[in-house]
């Protein structure tokens, strides 16, 4: 079975009796720390994402990435599994302390 | 407590490090507990270096029986002559340096109603909660005439802690050109829906740079395979008239095999020889879940998907290949997600907090010739119900058809980010 990301939004948001909760930005980045290392570090080819941009910047290459403006390998099969918030918060991980 | 003097006498650097990592005063916090650990392979060692990093309150205690962990990932790569043992095998100092206390036992029962784990050694390891990664067993005799015994002449390579690749390594090196390599693919549910592929092409580009009169036959239980487009391409490409691949609509499905005639007979009565047989059989989730009462008739643990509580008994998680986490796949990066879940929410519930949203990863990448990778994404969602794979996200890369002149970079990209990735995964767990 498979949802677009806004409507799973949506049915998760009426189905689950607890209130709506705030993305967990360190859970998410668990997936991105599986290719880019624990820190962002990157390696292999694979950018270091490690504080390289602002959270504005980091945000509008993941939309890049997930409209397919941006060339890629990887990065569009993936951004296109999250939510604007969730995105939101992955910047707040991982770009330049504001 | 109660672990006998010869586990103390192992545990004891790790319980140093671990009371200098975690001092009486953070064990004494708010959401404090002892997490046990059982399987110290993707899930298990994931689990463990995410508990250390995020939540110092928790005690965290991991028991694996080996001394080192080889990895599944890149073993393919070993029987192209690309990557050598040492380069996928990792200890436990690090993590141990970390402040988990690892004991090297293997776990043999689960008082889940005293919340404890009895050791090999006799020793009980008490716990607040329980995280179970042990993997898979085999079937033994799912194939007739496929037991322990089999399986040294006609190895399976698809549990490094019980067979290392090298075994089916030295066979392939001992194959004389012209000969036949035979391999035999399970039915879903298995552990690494590419990795018989992926096997296939390391094992053709070894033939075609050693062996170019040789063939590889695939007898498999199934019609289709992940990446299959991805794969059938490569082949096609790099190794024509190599690789015949036969599913089960084809008679691909072996019911039989006689190690003694270097022989496999399928549902139809086919008998083909090989010189060299690779016999991947069906699985289940490994010993210890199934004795801890977690898994269900199929074999497999059913879990809630909202946290990877055990279905069946509460205050255990389980992870990884032993789940059933359908559409995941059984992958090292999916028990990794699983881990971080299951972690996050071990800590919630110890602190009375909500569990945090459920949502879970996977990117598997296949290295299928020199210069030449493929990848399959997933990204999924859990609901009480069941997990569910977001629409319009993920999925394999493009053929080389579709990229037309990028072909050739991009393909030579993913097996460079295939490699970055496996150094991100292990490091993570093992530096
Ligand atoms: C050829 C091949 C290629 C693969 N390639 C990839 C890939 O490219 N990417 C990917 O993501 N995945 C890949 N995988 C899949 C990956 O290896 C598994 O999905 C992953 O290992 C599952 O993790 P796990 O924690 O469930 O089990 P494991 O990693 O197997 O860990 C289980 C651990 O538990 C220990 N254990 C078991 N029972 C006990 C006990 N009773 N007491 C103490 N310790 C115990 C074992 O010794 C082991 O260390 C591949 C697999 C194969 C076979
Ligand atoms: C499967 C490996 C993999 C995973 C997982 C992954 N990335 Fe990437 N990332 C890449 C690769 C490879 C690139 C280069 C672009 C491409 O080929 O897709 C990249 C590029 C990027 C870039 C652009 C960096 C730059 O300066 O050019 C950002 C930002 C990024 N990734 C963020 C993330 C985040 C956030 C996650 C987690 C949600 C993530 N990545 C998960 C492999 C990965």
């Amino acid at each position: 079975m498979r949802l677009a990301a806004s409507v799973l939004t949506l049915g998760l948001l009426a189905a689950a009796p607890a209130p709506a909760q705030a993305p967990d930005a360190a859970l998410l980045a668990g997936a991105c720390q599986g290719c880019h290392g624990v820190a962002g570090e990157g390696g292999h080819g694979i950018p270091s994402i490690k504080q390289q941009q602002t959270r504005a910047e980091f945000v509008a290459a993941m939309r890049a990435f997930r409209g397919n403006e941006r060339p890629n390998t990887v990065m569009g099969r993936i951004t296109r599994g999250y939510t604007d918030a969730e995105i939101a918060a992955l910047a707040a991980h991982f770009a330049k302390p504001e | 407590m109660t672990l006998p003097r010869r586990s103390l006498l192992a545990a004891a650097p790790a319980l140093v490090a671990s009371a200098l990592a975690a001092p009486r005063a953070a064990r004494a916090q708010a959401g404090a507990g002892r997490v046990v650990i059982i399987g110290g392979g993707f899930g298990g060692a994931s689990a463990a270096r995410f508990a250390r990093d995020r939540f110092p309150q928790l005690d965290v205690t991991l028991i694996e029986r080996s001394r080192s962990f080889t990895t599944c990932p890149y073993g393919n790569l070993v029987l192209a002559g690309r990557r050598d043992m040492a380069s996928i095998t990792f200890g436990y100092e690090r993590l141990a340096a970390r402040g988990v206390r690892v004991v090297h036992q293997a776990a043999v029962a689960v008082d889940a109603q005293a919340k404890r784990v009895r050791l090999a050694d006799g020793a009980q390891v008490p716990y607040d909660k329980l995280i179970v990664s042990p993997g898979i067993d085999l079937r033994w005799g799912a194939i007739e005439g496929y037991d322990e015994a089999a399986s040294a002449r006609m190895p399976h390579g698809w549990i490094p802690s019980l067979q290392p690749i090298s075994l089916l390594a030295a066979q392939l090196r001992a194959m004389p050109d012209g000969g036949v390599f035979v391999m035999v693919i399970p039915d879903n549910p298995f552990r690494c829906p590419p990795g018989p592929y992926e096997r296939i092409s390391m094992v053709a580009e070894y033939l075609k740079r050693h062996k170019p009169r040789s063939k590889i036959i695939a007898l498999d239980a199934k019609n289709g395979f992940s990446k299959q487009p991805l794969f059938q391409d490569a082949w096609a490409e790099l190794y024509p008239g190599m690789v015949e691949w036969r599913g089960a609509s084809n008679d691909g499905r072996v019911v039989r095999v006689r190690p003694a005639e270097m022989e496999v007979e399928t549902e139809f009565g086919d008998r083909v020889k090989g010189d060299v047989i690779n016999v991947i059989p069906p699985q289940m989730a490994a010993s210890i879940a199934r004795e801890a009462g977690l898994a269900a008739a199929s074999g497999w643990c059913p879990i809630r998907p909202t946290t990877f509580e055990s279905a069946q008994v509460p205050d255990i998680h389980v992870l990884g290949d032993a789940t059933v986490a359908a559409p995941m796949p059984k992958s090292g990066f999916a028990a990794s997600s699983h881990a971080k879940h299951a972690v996050a929410c071990i800590a919630a519930a110890l602190s009375g907090r909500p569990a945090p949203p459920a949502v879970f990863f996977n990117t598997c990448y296949s290295h299928v010739g020199d210069d030449y990778g493929i990848s399959i994404v997933g990204v999924f969602r859990g609901t009480p119900e069941r997990i569910i794979e977001v629409e319009g996200a993920g999925g394999i890369s493009p053929r080389n058809e579709v990229l037309g002149a990028r072909a050739r970079e991009f393909r030579r990209l993913e097996a460079l980010y295939a490699d970055g990735w496996y150094d991100a995964i292990t490091n993570e767990m093992f530096s």
